[in-house]
C-alpha cells in the first residue's frame, strides 16, 4: 500500500495545474514565469481555468476581506489534493498594507498555506523555486496543508468568522428608522 | 465456442481502446513539446499528458448528479463504439459493409452525449462552451458530409476496409491523389473537429473558462482527456484510411495519423482564434466550396465520363 502512495505522490509532484487568484501588483510577475523566459511548463506546471480542475491555488498580493471571502469560496470549490502558495510579503504579514483596516495580515489564518514566497515583488526565479519545493514536499508526502484544514476546521472557520462577520448592521434600530409618521 | 470467440472479440475490444487511448495521449505531449518548441520554451516531456491523465484518476470529484455521470460515459462509449469499425492498419474488429456511416453517425453521438452532460452541471459557462461546440459542430459536418459523399460515390462501396484496399499499390492509387480538393477540405475539417485555433471557441479557457469542461474536476476531467485522446485517434485515423490509403501494419498506420496531427498543430501555433459565427460561416464557405467541387468532379468522372 505505501509503494502506490508513493507511485502516486510521484506522479501528483510531476503535473500540478495552477488556478492563481490575482488581486494585488504581483499578477505582473506571472506571465513571464509563463511564458518562453522562464517555461513553468518544463515542470508540469500548467494555468488552469477553474477551481475544479486546479491542484496549486497561488496567490498573489493583499487580501481584502472582500475577496478573502472569494478566496475561500474558491478553495472550498477545489477537490482535494490541493495546495496553496502564498506569494509576496503581503500573504505573510499584511506587507504595505499592515494598518490597513479591511485588509487580512496572516493568510495561513483563514486557509492552510503549504509555501510562503517572500519578497514584494518575489521574482520569477523564486516562484520557480518554490513550485520545486513543493513538488519534492508533494513527493515525500509532507505538503498535507488541505487536510490540516479538514482536521482544524473549527479553528479556521472562527478565525474566518472574526473577519467576515465583524461589521454590525449601520441601522441600530430598524423598526424605528422605518416607521412611517 | 461461442463464448470463446466472444471472450476473444472482447479482449481484442479492450486492447484497440487502451491503443488508441495511448496513441491519443502520445500525441498530444508531442504536440505540447512542439508548441513548446514554436514558442522557443523548452517544454514539458513528452509523456506528460499520461501524467496528467494519472493525476487526474486520483484525485477527489464532484458530481453534479446522475445526468452529469451518465453523460459522460455517453459521451465516450460511442468513440469506443466507433473505433469497433475502424481498419486499424490490416485489422478490424468489426469488419461491416457500412462502416463508414456507421462511424461518421457515432462521432456525432459522442458529441451529443457530452452535450447532456456537461449541461447538466447547470454552469453558465459549459452551457455557451457547449452551444458553440454544437454551432461550430453544424459548420464543419457539411463539408465533411460533401467529402463524405464524393468518397461514396468514387468507391461505390461504404466499407472502409474495401476503400482501403482500393488504394492499394502505390502512393497513386491513394485518394489523396486522385481526389485532392476534398483532402484540403477534410483537413480544414480536422482542425475543426479537433477545436484547434482557430476554431477553439468551445474551449476558451481566458474568455468562458474552458467552456465545456468548467465543472469537470478530477476523475471527471480524467474522463474528458481520455475522451479527446480517443477522438483524436478516431478522427486522424478515419482521414488516414479514406485518403492516405491505410496502411500494412500499425506502426505505418499512426505514422500517417501523426502526419495529419502534425499541420493540425502547426496552424493551431499560428492562428489566432475566430468568432464563432465567424468559424461556422467559414466552414460553409470554403471547405464547402471544396466539398462540392470535388464532389461535382467525381460526379463527371464517373457518372458522364466514365473514366
Amino acid at each position: 500500500m505505501s509503494e502506490w502512495t508513493e507511485i502516486v505522490d510521484y506522479f501528483r509532484g510531476r503535473s500540478m495545474w495552477m488556478l492563481h487568484y490575482c488581486t494585488g501588483c504581483g499578477a505582473i510577475e506571472l506571465p513571464p514565469t509563463m511564458t518562453s523566459r522562464w517555461d513553468m511548463e518544463r515542470f508540469g506546471i500548467t494555468p488552469m481555468a477553474t477551481p475544479r480542475q486546479a491542484d496549486i491555488l497561488l496567490i498573489t498580493g493583499y487580501l481584502a476581506i472582500k475577496t478573502l471571502k472569494r478566496v475561500i469560496y474558491t478553495y472550498e470549490q477545489m477537490q482535494p489534493p490541493k495546495w496553496v502558495l502564498g506569494f509576496g510579503s503581503c500573504t505573510i504579514n499584511g506587507g504595505i498594507y499592515w494598518d490597513s483596516y479591511n485588509v487580512i495580515e496572516r493568510l495561513d489564518k483563514y486557509i492552510p498555506v503549504d509555501i510562503y514566497i517572500a519578497g514584494c515583488m518575489p521574482r520569477p526565479e523564486a516562484i520557480l523555486d518554490s513550485f520545486v519545493k513543493l513538488k519534492e514536499m508533494v513527493q515525500n508526502g509532507e505538503a498535507k496543508g488541505y487536510e490540516k484544514y479538514v482536521k482544524n476546521y473549527e479553528w479556521y472557520k472562527a478565525n474566518q468568522d472574526k473577519v467576515l462577520k465583524r461589521t454590525k448592521p449601520v441601522l441600530e434600530r430598524i423598526e424605528k428608522v422605518t416607521k412611517i409618521g | 465456442m461461442v463464448i470463446v470467440e466472444f471472450l476473444i472479440k472482447l479482449s481484442q475490444g479492450f486492447g484497440i481502446g487502451a491503443l488508441a487511448l495511448a496513441t491519443g495521449l502520445l500525441f498530444g505531449g508531442i504536440a505540447r513539446k512542439i508548441m513548446a518548441r514554436i514558442q522557443r520554451r523548452y517544454g514539458p516531456p513528452f509523456t506528460q499528458n499520461f501524467m496528467d491523465l494519472f493525476k487526474l484518476l486520483s484525485k477527489g470529484s464532484v458530481s453534479h448528479g446522475w445526468a452529469f455521470d451518465l453523460g459522460l460515459v455517453a459521451g465516450f462509449v460511442p468513440m469506443l463504439a466507433a473505433l469497433m469499425f475502424l481498419p486499424i492498419g490490416p485489422f478490424t474488429l468489426f469488419p461491416s459493409d457500412s462502416s463508414l456511416i456507421m462511424i461518421v453517425y457515432l462521432m456525432m453521438m459522442a458529441y451529443l452525449g457530452m452535450a447532456m452532460g456537461v449541461l447538466a452541471s447547470g454552469n453558465p459557462n459549459s452551457a455557451i462552451g457547449m452551444s458553440r461546440a454544437l454551432m461550430l459542430m453544424a459548420g464543419y459536418e457539411v463539408p465533411f458530409a460533401a467529402v463524405i459523399f464524393s468518397i461514396y460515390f468514387f468507391s461505390k462501396t461504404g466499407y472502409l476496409t474495401q476503400i482501403v484496399a482500393m488504394q492499394s499499390g502505390g502512393f497513386m492509387n491513394w485518394n489523396i491523389v486522385k481526389m485532392p480538393l476534398g483532402f484540403l477540405a477534410v483537413e480544414i475539417v480536422l482542425q475543426g473537429m479537433l477545436g484547434e485555433k482557430p476554431f477553439d471557441q468551445a474551449i476558451a479557457p481566458a474568455e468562458i473558462a474552458s467552456g465545456p469542461m468548467v465543472e469537470l474536476g478530477g476523475k471527471y476531467l480524467g474522463f474528458g482527456m481520455i475522451q479527446h485522446s480517443v477522438a483524436l485517434f478516431l478522427e486522424t485515423g478515419i482521414i488516414v484510411d479514406l485518403f492516405l490509403g491505410g496502411a500494412p501494419n500499425f506502426w505505418i498506420f499512426i505514422a500517417k495519423q501523426f502526419v495529419l496531427y502534425f499541420v493540425v498543430v502547426l496552424v493551431d501555433a499560428i492562428l489566432p482564434r475566430l468568432r464563432v459565427h465567424e468559424a461556422t460561416s467559414f466552414f460553409w464557405k470554403l471547405p464547402l466550396f471544396l466539398g462540392i467541387l470535388q464532389a461535382v468532379i467525381v460526379i463527371i468522372q464517373g457518372g458522364v465520363l466514365n473514366v
